[in-house]
């Protein structure tokens, strides 16, 4: 019955965050445009360049894209939060008979919502520039679950570090510096194997790279010329992304609970 | 009569900063406080305890007769707080924001629709009610606010400087609210930096300085305290200030404070400003040229100053007097 009444609270405060989306679709339209940029940039500028074995580069990218999109979008719960953190609102939220989990449940769910909007649109973009499913639409949804569930795990990293700077400014600065790396080093938009070999180990075992394969493999995007890197979580991908998604909620949760607390008791 | 509000000792600290330095405070049931003090004197502090948005480092409360610490979660049923900073989405209507509230306070979607459109209509806001709050006056987002505060009924109702900000027309609309609702025997605290709406709106004001409340009373005890109101008038010459003094004499309500060298007399009265009057018409008598007369209420710089004999050291209380 609590956990009930914590959800339906959880579910008002995401309400609210999603009337936002609406009301100021700006938001949207920014969170996607970047995204089709770089499609089209790297399909039609780079993408010459970059060879992929057995496939047209553009098949290869857009798992990459998904998991870059799905990242950045995740960022907006550290901006969102910092930006509620500046203002009124959290003290009304505190002040209610509410669930205390309510407002960062309620954060996390409505970008979760956002995300799977902009996942859908990447994947009208990968269609127009010529990019396919070649697996069965289970295996094409299971890929759209991982990619989802990793960056909900991951908006709960960006919610501990926007309430950690609580200034939607800063965070953003802040959570460049993290996401630039985790984003780019990897096998998102070239071959991990291509890299210079202490690089290689980092794209290797960094999370996006599994959700990047694991996408992948799961929409049909790989050929068999193409070998996977010989380390676990790469021979792995679907498993080795649910357990980093296991291991960042493990962690990101508490830490993000942790410091709301600590934010609001001033 | 029992106590809807009671603080024994609460101590707030923010590193070397004492915010909240042993604060005593009662508030019987269906009566409203005045928390009168000037920035940084705790008043907000106190009400961050009071609606358990803040654990107090010593000393206790309890609201409604339940205690801020170890019954918060069923003291937050009953209480409802309006901030300084209106505490709405911008992003959302004014229906949309109360309904909010509503869902947040458990009434059921039925019920909290219903409560929304009920509050919007009793706060004057039903034409604005479907459109985003970002369009909102200054004032209409206070009463949006404060409707927030009433969603559930509240039994304790805390206003944290419910006007600051607000233009003159805004604040006394904001005044005619606030006293409407108050009729309904809501027992209600509110903050304040200014005199006059404590006066206007509270049964007993309580004085806050440093954290500690310096004085305690009806808005009348506190003015006797301070002097009440005083004329004040500057003459010509010496001669014309000894005959103001005699022709005004059994106006005041206290001894006179006369400046020789300034011309300058300071009567306390009471009355308003029927004894500005009655004064113009003495002196007019009397054929003292009259180079400047005014009536002065005391603000909460002079409370300030008879309580404690420091300033409010606050450049927004004392420039108040509307």
């Amino acid at each position: 019955m609590k956990l009930l009444q914590a959800l339906a609270d959880g579910a008002v405060v995401s309400k609210r965050n999603l009337i936002k989306i609406k009301r100021v679709p700006d938001l949207l339209v920014f969170s996607t445009a970047a995204p089709i940029m770089f499609v089209l940039l790297f399909a039609y500028v780079f993408g010459g360049s970059i060879e992929i074995p057995g496939m047209d580069y553009r098949e290869f990218l857009m798992a990459g894209i998904f998991a870059q999109t799905v990242l950045f979008g995740a960022t907006i719960t550290g901006s969102g939060l910092a930006e509620d953190m500046t203002k009124g609102i959290i003290d009304r939220f505190r002040s209610l008979p509410m669930a205390r989990s309510a407002v960062l449940v309620g954060r996390t769910t409505s970008d979760l919502v956002n995300n799977a909007l902009v996942i859908v649109i990447m994947m009208i973009t990968g269609l127009i520039v010529g990019w396919r499913i070649h697996s069965s639409p289970l295996e094409a949804l299971a890929a759209v679950a991982i990619l989802l569930l990793f960056a909900y795990a991951f908006s709960w990293a960006m919610a501990w570090i926007g309430l950690l700077v609580r200034s939607p400014e800063v965070f953003n600065n802040a959570s460049f510096i993290f996401i630039f790396p985790i984003t780019y080093i990897a096998n998102t938009f070239v071959q991990s194997e291509r890299l210079p070999s202490g690089l290689r180990h980092i794209a290797e075992w960094n999370p996006v790279s599994a959700v990047t394969l694991a996408a992948r493999e799961l929409f049909g995007n790989t050929s068999p010329l193409q070998t996977p890197p010989d380390v676990w979580p790469l021979q792995h991908p679907v498993l080795a992304s649910l357990g980093w998604v296991v291991v960042f909620l493990l962690i990101f949760v508490p830490l993000a609970n942790y410091q709301y607390k600590r934010a609001v008791a001033r | 009569m029992t106590d809807a509000i009671v603080a024994e000792g609460l101590v707030k600290r923010y590193g070397s900063v004492v915010a909240l330095n042993g604060l005593d405070l009662k508030v019987p049931e269906g009566t409203i406080m005045g928390l009168l003090g000037p920035n940084g004197a705790g008043k907000t502090t106190a009400v961050r305890v009071f609606t358990t948005l803040l654990d107090p480092d010593e000393g206790s409360a309890r609201v409604a007769g339940l205690d801020v610490r170890k019954q918060a979660d069923e003291l937050r049923k009953r209480i409802g707080l309006s901030g300084q900073y209106a505490a709405v989405d911008d992003n959302l209507t004014g229906f949309e924001n109360l309904d909010m509230v509503g869902r947040l306070y458990h009434l059921g979607r039925a019920r909290s629709r219903e409560r929304a459109r009920e509050l919007l209509t009793r706060f004057d806001l039903e034409d604005a009610a479907d459109r985003p709050v970002k369009g909102y006056s200054g004032g209409m987002r206070r009463r949006l606010d404060l409707a927030g505060a009433l969603v559930a009924k509240p039994s304790v109702l805390f206003l944290d400087e419910p006007t600051t900000g607000l233009d003159p027309r805004s604040r006394l609309g904001m005044w005619d609210v606030i006293e409407e609702l108050v009729k309904g025997g809501t027992t209600v605290l509110l903050t304040t930096q200014y005199l006059e709406e404590a006066d206007r709106l509270a049964d007993q004001i309580a004085v806050i300085d440093q954290g500690k409340v310096i004085a305690e009373g009806t808005a009348d005890q506190l003015k006797e305290q301070v002097g009440g109101e005083r004329l004040e008038l500057s003459v010509a010459t010496t001669a014309e200030l000894a005959i103001s003094k005699e022709a005004l004499a059994d106006l005041a309500v206290g001894a006179m404070e006369s400046d020789e060298r300034q011309h300058h007399l300071t009567v306390p009265v009471a009355g308003g400003s029927g004894v500005l009057m009655e004064a113009i018409r003495r002196l007019d008598g009397e054929s003292v040229k009259v180079l400047d007369i005014g009536l002065r209420r005391p603000t909460l710089d002079d409370v300030f100053l008879a309580l404690t004999g420091h300033h409010a050291d606050n450049d927004s209380a004392g420039d108040d007097e509307k």
